[in-house]
């Protein structure tokens, strides 16, 4: 039991290329900024656009532009959860759940409601359901059709945040008794990592990432997935010992190499000083600090200069350079704090 | 809607002619002339004539009869007044509202309309009760309706008719369209409408319809409209309406 | 909730937009000759024409349903050239005076029309003149209003749910017929609605495709019209009537259409 799909979309103007292959019983998050194409790649494997090349679940080939063929959406036993809901408004909540099964609907929809403890929500209509119950009923409706593959579009990101939590924890428990393939399409790294084995990070409509949450963060390959790990991400032609910078600037590290690599700094590893600092540190550059963010036990200073960085100091650091927005600071790294590998 | 059309149209024919030819000079005063719908293609030809010789505008309501006189009855504005019958006539003259006596300026007698070339075969009021037959009929509640009734009683004939059309109009249309095979109208419409062939009543059967004329009490074009009734009851005036298919008066 | 106040000269516009609508209603109302219409009410040819009038725009609001869904289904999935020709066609009964759809209607159902001359050649069959030919001529007419409803509702349709029914394993006909058609039902139901009061108001078509014969073809728009001619306060009473009948229909339908369910 096995997903395998090579997907090329093209439409206006959009473009859409994937390789991915899941096993069964995996969870496959896949993430990436708005407009990637998370979304067209889960309609994709749905069926609901036509696409070029060739998508195989369990053997059985439900996509192959070369040779013609294409099952439709409700020939393919996926099933799909949408951000919000999507439960039919004018059915009560057993005939939704209901609505995809062929056997004995009735008692088995009910089964299902009193196991996720929704039973005596059966007879309700969606409005009066709250946008938790709603999503949860959206996913039993989806589950009950027992699908070989399971699709989930952003699933929790349109509940308050006081309910994603509990609603996380019930779909993490529910995918765990499920034995298809699980693709799971989201912006959120926590989710991702809460829910999902492997990462998968889509940009521009390309997979620019995959591999465990540990993996896909220790070598960052865009800004994007920078962000999510939270390091600074530098790009540059290395020269034996150093880096030079698009920027111009020259990044002092060892061992470098020759050749186009990526550069991580992690904001701890960037220090601050009033006074330009004597000894080791080969890389120093005056800097601006533009903005400062408290994120628990840390501030996170946003630097403007030669080298655009994020550091990482602590609040009693703060008051000690007396750093506020505009002040004039020296920022080091040490060379052995940066760590290179090819772009 | 077609009316107003058409009132339109014979306007800028009244005032066509009155431009053609060699210099004629525009026209300087204009009248309104309310008159049955069965008139138009006459008065249209009526109105070419008038326009030039007595630089006359010449602006037509034309509706039924019975339209007419309510709206006149309603304080319609209009020089002039055409009925198809004397009924409605003498009602606005009871009222008073006709000016000077309503003068009868043609008849028009009834003919049974089939489609060209006659191709039922059909010569008498008789063969209009034939089982197959489709026969359309005006109303009995406008005038050509009525004088059908009549001289089918006369005849002594019982038609079940398809239809009966609010308006002649719409007689002449389904026959001539082929969907009616028969229908009973005035022999104007026959003529003016071309495209269907008359089949003469005989007189013992037939109703003649009198046509009056007469000029309204409210008319603000005294003269125009004097000139305009006495064109129509001129033999040239006549010879126009005996060849739109309506008697002599 | 709270809205935003409507400016001055708006209300006043609105006012006189209202007054268009009710002044005629109140000359009818006030003109009315009262102590007729009760013999009027019960005189046989106002049942006559009454039952037929509503025989004939329900029968037509039916054959609506029944074809311009599908129309408006097919009008939604169709994009550029084609929907535009589409479209045309399908409003082209709405621009066009209902006398020419009429004659139109003549010339394609007619004794020698396109498809009546086969049908009267091999059948004998002639639609003019009869009730089929009525009810043919209030759909012409009447249609367009009801495609048009429904497509608008389509449009504003949320595709989700069909895709949604779609990855549950509901084949295309298990998709509209318990999601799209249900979805649809408040478009189905204006559309419906703005049908039936064409259908039910028609006169020009009907009149030159069906002619007027009482108890076949004549409906109360026609049996107004002819009442005009010799009694006009006949032909007001007989408005009044088929205004109430219309309120009543409506009032009722609502209800029953819009429920909960």
């Amino acid at each position: 039991m096995s997903l395998s799909a090579r997907i090329t979309v093209k439409q206006n103007g959009f473009f859409l290329e994937v390789d991915l292959l899941v096993s069964a019983g995996e969870t496959v998050a896949v993430l990436g900024p708005n407009g990637a194409g998370k979304t067209t790649l889960l309609r994709a494997l749905a069926g609901l656009i036509p696409i070029q090349g060739h998508v195989e679940l369990d053997g059985q080939v439900l996509d192959d532009s070369a040779a013609g063929r294409h099952v439709p959406t409700e020939r393919r036993g996926v099933g799909l959860v949408f951000q919000d809901h999507v439960l039919f408004p004018h059915m009560t909540v057993q005939q939704n759940v209901a609505f995809g099964l062929r056997h004995n609907a009735s008692a088995t929809s009910r089964q299902w409601l009193d196991r996720a403890g929704l039973g005596e929500k059966a007879n309700a209509l969606p409005r009066d359901l709250s946008g938790g119950q709603a999503q949860r009923v959206a996913i039993l409706r989806t589950l009950a059709t027992e699908p070989r593959l399971l699709l989930l579009d952003e699933p929790l990101s349109a509940l308050d945040v006081t309910i994603r939590a509990e609603v996380r924890r019930e779909l993490s428990r529910q995918l765990s008794g499920f034995h298809g393939v699980r693709i799971l399409v989201t912006h959120d790294p926590l989710e991702a990592m809460a829910l999902a084995d492997r990462l998968v990070v889509l940009e521009q409509g390309r997979i620019t990432q995959s591999g465990t949450a540990a993996e896909v963060t220790a070598r960052p390959r865009s800004r994007f997935v920078a962000d999510l790990a939270g390091v600074n991400l530098l790009r540059g032609r290395a020269r034996g010992d150093h880096i030079e910078l698009a920027g111009g600037a020259i990044v002092a590290a060892p061992d470098a190499g020759d050749g186009d690599v990526f550069a991580v700094i992690h904001p701890r590893a960037v220090a601050l000083y009033l006074a330009r600092p004597q000894g080791t540190p080969r890389n120093v550059w005056r800097a601006r600090a533009e903005d400062l963010d408290l994120q628990g036990e840390r501030v996170r200073v946003r630097l403007s200069g030669a080298l655009p960085l994020v550091a990482e100091v602590t609040p009693s650091a703060v008051r000690e350079l007396k750093l506020d927005s505009g002040a004039e600071v020296w920022a080091a790294v040490k060379a052995t704090e940066i760590s290179v590998y090819r772009a | 809607m077609t009316k107003w059309v058409a009132s339109l149209a014979a306007l800028l024919l009244g005032s066509c002619a009155g431009n053609q030819g060699s210099g004629p000079p525009p026209t300087v005063s204009s009248i309104v002339v309310f008159a049955a719908s069965s008139l138009e293609p006459a008065f249209v030809k009526v109105a070419g004539r008038v326009s030039p010789k007595y630089r006359l505008g010449v602006v037509f309501n034309y509706a039924g009869t019975q339209a007419l006189s309510s709206q006149l009855m309603q304080g319609a504005q209009a020089d002039v007044f055409a009925s198809a019958d004397t009924a409605h006539m003498k009602s606005l003259q009871d009222a008073g509202l006709i000016g000077g006596s309503p003068q009868v300026f043609g008849h028009n007698r009834l003919e049974i309309a089939v489609e060209k070339g006659n191709p039922k075969g059909i010569h008498t009021l008789a063969d209009l009760a034939r089982a197959g037959l489709v026969t359309v009929l005006a109303d009995p509640s406008v005038p050509a309706g009525k004088y059908a009734q009549q001289a089918l009683a006369r005849a002594h004939v019982t038609v079940h008719p398809a239809s009966l059309e609010p308006q002649v109009t719409g007689v002449l249309g389904k026959v001539s369209l082929g969907e009616a095979d028969a229908g009973i109208v005035y022999v104007s419409d026959i003529v003016s409408s071309g495209k269907v062939d008359g089949v003469a009543i005989p007189d013992g059967q037939n109703v003649i319809a009198d046509y009056p004329i007469a000029k309204l009490k409210s008319a603000s074009n005294n003269q125009g409209a004097d000139e305009f009734i006495s064109y129509l009851l001129s033999p040239e005036g006549q010879s126009i309406i005996t060849g739109a298919g309506f008697e002599k008066a | 909730m709270s809205q935003a106040r409507i400016p001055g000269p708006l209300v006043a516009l609105a006012a006189a937009g209202l007054l268009l609508f009710v002044l005629p209603l109140a000359g009818l109302i006030v003109r009315a000759p009262w102590n007729q219409v009760w013999p009027a009410l019960t005189a046989p040819e106002t049942a006559t024409a009454l039952g037929l009038s509503v025989f004939c725009s329900l029968t037509a609001t039916a054959v609506a349903l029944a074809l311009g869904i599908p129309l408006a289904l097919l009008l939604s999935r169709t994009s550029g050239t084609i929907r535009g020709i589409l479209r045309a066609l399908t409003t082209l009964p709405m621009v066009l005076p209902p006398v020419v759809g009429g004659v139109a209607l003549l010339l394609a159902f007619g004794r020698r029309g396109l498809i009546g001359a086969p049908l009267y050649a091999a059948f004998g069959l002639q639609i003019p003149f009869t009730t089929t030919a009525a009810v043919i001529a209030e759909t012409f007419v009447a249609m367009p209003f009801l495609v048009i409803a429904v497509e608008g509702g389509l449009r504003g349709l949320d595709h989700r749910y069909e895709e949604a029914a779609r990855a549950l394993g509901a084949g295309s006909w298990k998709v509209f017929l318990r999601v799209t058609l249900p979805l649809l039902r408040p478009a189905v139901f204006s559309g419906a609605v703005l049908c039936w009061a064409r259908a039910l108001g028609e006169f020009g078509a009907t009149i030159t495709f069906a002619g007027n014969l009482p108890g076949r073809t004549q409906t109360v728009p026609l049996a107004v019209y002819v009442a005009l001619e010799t009694r006009p306060e006949g032909a007001i009473v007989l408005s009044l009537i088929l205004l109430g009948v219309s309120l009543a229909i409506l009032i009722g339908l609502r209800d029953r259409w819009l429920g909960e369910p």
